[in-house]
């Protein structure tokens, strides 16, 4: 007998371990939730690092508005199955309180505005520790980023001044008003979730798989036709066979061509991709070879 | 042989740690097109000569705009043998605990020496913490070979004074590989450079190593960190602890003593969400439930009654200061995180200050400040339950914080219960 963890059971036992830890040191945190994969894969894990019991946690989703309904629906469905009590923060709210201004012209997006939304639902909530789903190979600041993420009392991330992190203790204490953003699938790549949702037969939304939609190209990426978005000269509606490989605003979230349908195509189409998931499909990173570390510092996921 | 391995860089400012690694991701094509543009573009940008392959981990402005690293960065890689867990760490002395961060949970240790500098006090000094991190294979990488024209005496001079420091550390298993991270000698392919150099290449080295017998299969350890009550109609007489296998090979049936309170009872049930199992190791993430119902809770320890570890409020231990605002002195007093046993410490005793170059004890030593280590005493308000850090990485590990600011302060690595 060998006692030997295959490398998802490794990185599950890792997350779990993490998961649990939150639930005994904080008192309240949440689980923020986007329909997206990740996340989907992150409130698995919290479902099994509390079974047979739920989990202790509220799933927080910052709502833009600009969703896909697929995810919406999926969202709702979910969180009813685990039992977890859903707790919806609108950024349109936020523009309707005046706390943000609503970005115009083709290229408005929501995606900034989200921060705010968040740090007020954290404030409304009293929330000391969020977790999210972010995954260190996503990005090259997210690869900086610890397991746990200090955050001070405006939500800020200060990439200079981490806490040191070693072994698996990690370090939860915080003052009134910071709180900490923890990443308990830090550790995993985009192949990785795939090969979870594949082995633990986890479902997603469909937006995942091949479908056919009407799309127009901008900035070399695919995006969905919505009602969002005002199309610019020349941006032709045309129909496309594509998928996501992540899930976000509508309005900045990318296709990609694709005619995989099933999860098995999907990991041969990520395992052969010379893209990263962020590259090809989202128009919030493209904006500066900062794009990611800015946002953060100012308190985004 | 375990399929994740997790290594982390290590060694001095400008010795070519993220170069090395950007170069083993390019030459593994684990480089996607859009970052490889990048990184291409900054380089052009900032005028240098070669692309810039440290631009692969070196992520935060402040990094790229000072050509240094700050702090680690984690990446990931998999060849058809491995999946590889990478922790590329500053060379900076001013940065050193985020070094202590990214080599604390590897199994192994790149440590690049610059062929043309040899051994210098920045490479001694990681090369200790990797020691004393236990860190169990050292691979100790000769770089810019390039630079002295692969000349096979340059590699041994670094191999021979590098032997002779390590004769004074612990280090299991120790090997030497002549590289060129810039130009990819011997990092992904052996290279044509050096016909005189018989061994493998980096990636064919980590690809090998074995990892297997790195865990404790022995000492059953379960730190209690959470109490698992679903109060449900159907579950309704459930309690279960969760936790993390910090030693040893669990199984129903299996009779067990809970500390601190002494009490015995015996394995009912090994639950996870997938349902009960045979056997718990480490570092699986389970639920255990006890015949008998016991009063347990976050922070106490499950183990076997004929094997447990220390139990004492005194403990003798080697730390790492990583605080740049207050020095580790007698009498001052801290949070400890054990486990998942949290408690207060007071230091008793500073017994000595290690000299990194020398390996010299001062013994007079009164303090200690950032980035040294020493030897310590301290006294908990309640009992831990340890071991020593070299049998049990899980259960010899802790970390020291300060109440007032939150700062993490110190990484500790127990030696045992202090004496007399
Ligand atoms: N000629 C030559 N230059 C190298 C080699 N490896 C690295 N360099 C250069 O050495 C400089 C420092 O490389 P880095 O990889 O940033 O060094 P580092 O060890 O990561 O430095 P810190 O992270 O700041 O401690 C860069 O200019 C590299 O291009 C090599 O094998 N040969
Ligand atoms: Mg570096």
């Amino acid at each position: 007998m060998t006692y030997e963890l295959s490398h998802l059971r490794e990185l599950e036992a890792e997350s779990i371990h993490i998961m649990r830890e939150v639930a005994a040191e904080f008192e309240n945190p949440a689980l923020m939730f986007s329909g997206g994969k990740d996340s989907i894969v992150m409130l698995r894990l919290a479902e099994k690092a509390f079974a047979p019991a739920k989990i202790p946690y509220p799933v927080l989703h910052v709502d833009t508005g600009h969703n896909f309904p697929e995810v919406i629906d999926f969202r709702d469905r979910r969180t009813a199955e685990v039992g977890a009590r859903l707790i919806v923060a609108s950024v349109q709210d936020t523009i309707n309180a005046g706390r943000v201004v609503e970005e115009t012209g083709a290229r408005a997006s929501r995606n900034r505005l989200q921060t705010t939304t968040l740090l007020d639902a954290i404030e409304e909530h009293r929330f000391d520790a969020l977790f999210g789903g972010a995954r260190r190979d996503e990005e090259k600041a997210r690869a900086k980023e610890r397991v746990y993420s200090f955050r001070d009392d405006f939500g800020q991330w200060d990439p200079k001044a981490q806490r040191p992190e070693l072994w698996n203790l990690y370090n939860g204490r915080i003052k009134m008003g910071e709180h900490i953003r923890v990443f308990p699938i830090s550790n995993w790549t985009e192949l990785d979730i795939w090969q979870y949702i594949a082995d633990d037969g986890i479902e997603i939304p469909s937006i995942y798989f091949a479908h056919k939609r009407n799309v127009f190209e901008r900035d070399g990426m695919l995006l969905a036709e919505n009602d969002f978005v005002e199309r610019m000269e020349g941006e032709n509606v045309y129909e496309e066979v594509v998928r996501y490989r992540t899930v976000g605003d509508i309005t900045i979230t990318g296709a990609v061509e694709s005619g995989a349908d099933t999860v098995e195509k999907i990991i041969e189409e990520v395992a052969a991709t010379r893209q990263t998931e962020r590259g090809a499909t989202r128009a919030d990173d493209r904006v500066s070879e900062a794009a990611m570390e800015d946002r953060k510092k100012e308190g985004y996921f | 042989m375990s399929e994740i391995l997790r290594f982390a860089t290590a060694g001095s400012v400008d010795d070519g740690k993220s170069t090395l690694i950007g170069r083993l991701l390019y030459d593994t094509k684990s480089i996607f097109e859009d970052q490889m543009e990048a990184v291409e573009r900054t380089s052009e940008k900032m005028g240098t000569e070669h692309v810039n392959l440290a631009l692969l981990t070196d992520g935060l402005r402040a990094e790229r705009e000072q050509g240094i690293t700050i702090d680690v960065a984690y990446r990931y890689f998999a060849t058809p043998k491995r999946k590889f867990i990478i922790a590329d760490t500053p060379g900076h002395t001013q940065y050193t605990r985020n070094m202590v961060t990214g080599a604390s949970t590897a199994d192994v240790a790149l440590i690049l020496v610059d062929a043309r500098n040899g051994v210098i006090e920045q490479s001694r000094r990681h090369s200790f913490i990797a020691s004393l991190l236990r860190i169990p294979h050292i691979v100790v990488c000769v770089n810019k070979m390039d630079l002295v024209d692969y000349d096979e005496e340059a590699f041994n001079k670094v191999k021979e004074e590098f032997r002779e420091f390590a004769m004074r550390l612990e280090v299991p298993d120790l090997s030497f590989i002549p590289v060129s991270a810039l130009v990819g000698d011997n990092v992904v392919d052996k290279s044509a450079n050096m016909p005189w150099y018989e061994g493998p290449s980096l990636l064919t080295h980590l690809e090998t190593i074995h990892t297997a017998s790195d865990r404790n299969m022995v000492d059953v350890r379960f730190p209690v960190q959470y109490v698992i009550r679903p109060m449900s109609d159907e579950y309704h007489d459930y309690r279960g602890y969760a936790g993390t296998v910090a030693g040893g090979v669990m199984k129903p049936g299996d009779d067990v003593v809970v500390l601190p309170s002494g009490f015995e009872s015996i394995i009912k049930s090994i639950d996870t969400f997938e349902g009960p199992v045979d056997e718990a190791f480490a570092p699986m993430a389970v639920t255990v439930r006890l015949n008998d119902e016991i009063d347990i809770s976050r922070g106490d320890m499950i183990c076997r009654p004929n094997n447990q570890p220390i139990v004492t409020q005194d403990v003798d231990a080697m730390i790492c200061w990583m605080d740049e605002t207050q020095s580790l002195s007698p009498r001052k007093k801290y949070a400890i995180k054990h486990t998942s046993r949290a408690a207060r410490v007071m230091i008793k005793d500073i017994n000595y200050r290690l000299d990194i170059n020398t390996l010299h004890r001062d013994e007079e030593a009164t303090e200690i400040k950032l980035n040294e280590i020493g030897r310590i005493s301290f006294r908990s308000t309640l009992p831990l339950f340890v071991d020593e850090y070299r049998r049990n990485r899980e259960t010899g590990s802790f970390v020291l914080i300060d109440e007032a600011s939150n700062a993490t302060v110190a990484a500790g690595m127990i030696l045992g219960e202090t004496a007399g």
